[in-house]
């Protein structure tokens, strides 16, 4: 087991290294980042202090260098736009997107998994074909468009929820939340909604899928032999066998659901991350670009391997092959 | 008695499950209409000259100073929104169908022959497909399309990238399965040269679960191209897809005009919706698992 934890960690470091050298060139090769620092009608003096501030007079190479070495004591430069630390800019927006994320996501779980179950085990009730109707259209409704119904329907028509922003928060530890309030509660509902409606759908038909195999094992023969409840059955048995892929998909997902935040953010202006990288790349704001993408990166990473040991906890027949 | 091809089994029960025949034809009636907009839109309406200003945002059903009725309204500058509709959707399905397809043919290279080759260049290959796969589709088109900038090229440049490795992945399974039977044996102690063995032999056998992904992939497209241009770093607004006259409708939306953005909407749905159930149908019926 720890010559696996090990050999993780070792390809995830491989793995962040390559996604810096490809981020860095990525965002420094296209553009001009002077242009957008100092105003055209500025002396060729100022031009030359800024050019030599912010280091984009080296080469590439060097720049890249000079880049590594700050990311690992922590800093990632100074934001052309904000001018305060990227990372003082990142952590102050990282709370709003988290919170909106996580709240997402286990709506998406802690819901759709049941639905998902029942839909599996009644395959042929109207019911369950009304479910699979709406995971279907949940796959299919791009995620700004329900978003726009979300805003037409509850704020515009209804007026009974806000459209946009965080409401009112509540800080804990120092660190502003929107849930601790019912006013903030109310901002964060349609958003988190939206968020949510994919992962959802996706839930759904994972559980279902799962449920109607799991449903003809000789587990759930014996089971019922036994004499357990249905419920049991399901809540015991056929929930701990579908676990897995739920598991993998539910590590997958939060990450996917930090990227679509993006889209969420926009349309409810919720001041995260998301609004925070469209906004760097509408104004050319490269250290941030650089640093959000670092951070995905790095969280992908961690998610995926946190998936794997996940795995060999959950199925003991993967803990002693591995190991 | 009819003869029986392979084909007309597939045709016959692929219509024997109702949704997916419906779904199939809403598919092939909007990629019609799409196709022959110029004929089938009550105005061209990037001609300038059909622009009345007083037309601008009037509610479904207004009849314009050009004498016709707006069935669906009009947008912000005048425009008859039906056939601003049906011009995005042209724009939309053409990025899609582009995008996709040289995605499709991208990542079948790319997979097929790292199952073919094997060893490191295969492992290599494939690590690096899987780690492009644990990033989501979204995202990397955001960063390609907001590193390129607007532009049409740039746009269906970032949505190869997002897609490709999804055709590999694919093309990789079911390559390497191939790979290891007998006629792909017979065929190299012909011998048959390995482009030959692996364009002729592998590669079309390898095609139905490509087919399905490629469906789904063409509605993942368009969708994700709709969003790129909500969001403003897809098409250039010289190029109105869907996504953007669901942008530029958007902050009428809360001032009540609904229609601008909500219209194109629909349509947009109607279009992602029908693929994937064709593609869902199509996936079943080449899943042996599920025959009974």
């Amino acid at each position: 087991m720890l010559v696996f934890v090990l050999q993780r960690l070792w390809q995830a470091i491989v793995v962040i290294l390559a996604m810096s050298v490809l981020v860095f060139c990525g965002v420094y090769a296209v553009g001009n980042p002077i242009d957008v620092l100092i105003s055209p009608d500025a002396t060729q003096d100022i031009r030359a202090a800024v050019i030599a501030q912010y280091g984009l007079d080296l080469p590439l190479w060097q720049q890249y260098l000079g880049f590594l070495g700050r990311l690992i004591q922590g800093d990632f430069g100074h934001s052309f736009v904000y001018n305060m630390p990227v990372s003082d800019l990142i952590l102050s927006r990282l709370p709003a997107t988290l919170e909106l994320t996580l709240t997402a996501v286990m709506f998406a779980s802690l819901v759709g998994i049941p639905i998902g179950i029942y839909a599996g085990y009644r395959p042929h009730s109207p019911v369950s074909r009304a479910i699979m109707a709406v995971s279907i259209l949940g796959f299919s409704v791009p995620t700004f468009w329900f978003g726009l119904m979300l805003i037409m329907l509850f704020a515009v028509q209804c007026g009974c929820m806000p459209a946009g922003g965080r409401g009112e928060t509540l800080d804990l530890f120092g660190v502003p939340f929107s849930f601790l309030t019912l006013d903030g509660m109310q901002h964060l509902l349609l958003p988190a909604l939206n968020l949510a409606l994919f992962k959802f759908s996706l839930m759904i038909r994972l559980a279902r899928a799962g449920t109607r195999e799991v449903m003809l094992s000789d587990t759930v023969k014996f089971a019922r032999a036994a004499g357990l409840s249905e419920f049991t059955v399901l809540s015991r048995h056929v929930l701990r066998l579908i676990s897995i892929p739920l598991v993998t998909v539910f590590g997958l997902e939060l990450g996917s659901t930090l990227a679509f935040a993006v889209v969420t953010e926009t349309i409810f202006s919720w001041p995260g991350l998301g609004k925070l990288i469209i906004d760097s790349i509408t104004s050319l704001d490269r250290p941030v670009m650089v640093a959000y993408l670092m951070l995905v990166a790095l969280l992908f990473i961690v998610i995926n391997l946190v998936v794997d040991l996940a795995y060999a906890l959950l199925d003991p027949r993967l803990r002693k092959g591995r190991a | 008695m009819r003869e029986t091809t392979p084909l007309s089994r597939f045709l016959s029960e692929f219509s024997s499950n109702r949704t997916a025949a419906i779904a199939a034809v809403v598919v092939l009636l909007i990629v019609a209409i799409a196709i022959l907009a110029p004929l089938v839109a009550p105005q061209d309406p990037y001609d300038l000259a059909n622009l009345v200003l007083r037309d601008a945002r009037r509610p479904p059903g207004y009849v314009g100073t050009q004498g016709y009725v707006h069935w669906l309204g009009t947008d912000s500058q005048g425009r008859d929104l039906l056939s601003a509709i049906i011009y995005g959707l042209r724009i939309s399905l053409e990025m899609g169908v582009i995008a996709g397809g040289i995605a499709f043919l991208i990542g079948a290279f790319v997979g097929t022959s790292a199952a073919y080759v094997g060893g490191r260049f295969e492992s290599l290959i494939m690590r690096i497909i899987d780690l492009q796969l644990s990033f989501p589709a979204i995202l990397l088109a955001f960063v390609i399309a907001a590193m390129l900038g607007q532009g049409r090229y740039q746009l269906i440049m970032a949505l190869i990238f997002a897609q490709y490795a999804y055709f590999a992945r694919t093309a990789h399974g079911a390559a390497s399965a191939e790979r290891q039977k007998d006629y792909v044996e017979a065929a190299l102690s012909v011998p048959l040269s390995h482009t030959r063995v692996v364009l002729k032999h592998i590669l079309p056998n390898s095609l139905p679960p490509l087919i399905v992904v490629g469906t789904v992939q063409v509605a993942s497209a368009i969708s994700l191209e709709a969003t790129l241009s909500f969001l403003g770093v897809g098409l250039p607004p010289t190029e109105p897809s869907l996504g953007m006259l669901i942008a530029n409708g958007f902050q009428y939306l809360l001032s009540g005009r609904y229609w601008i953005s909500i219209y194109p909407g629909i349509a947009l749905i109607l279009f992602i919706v029908s693929l994937n159930l064709v593609g869902d149908q199509i996936r079943d019926q080449l899943n042996p698992r599920l025959r009974r």
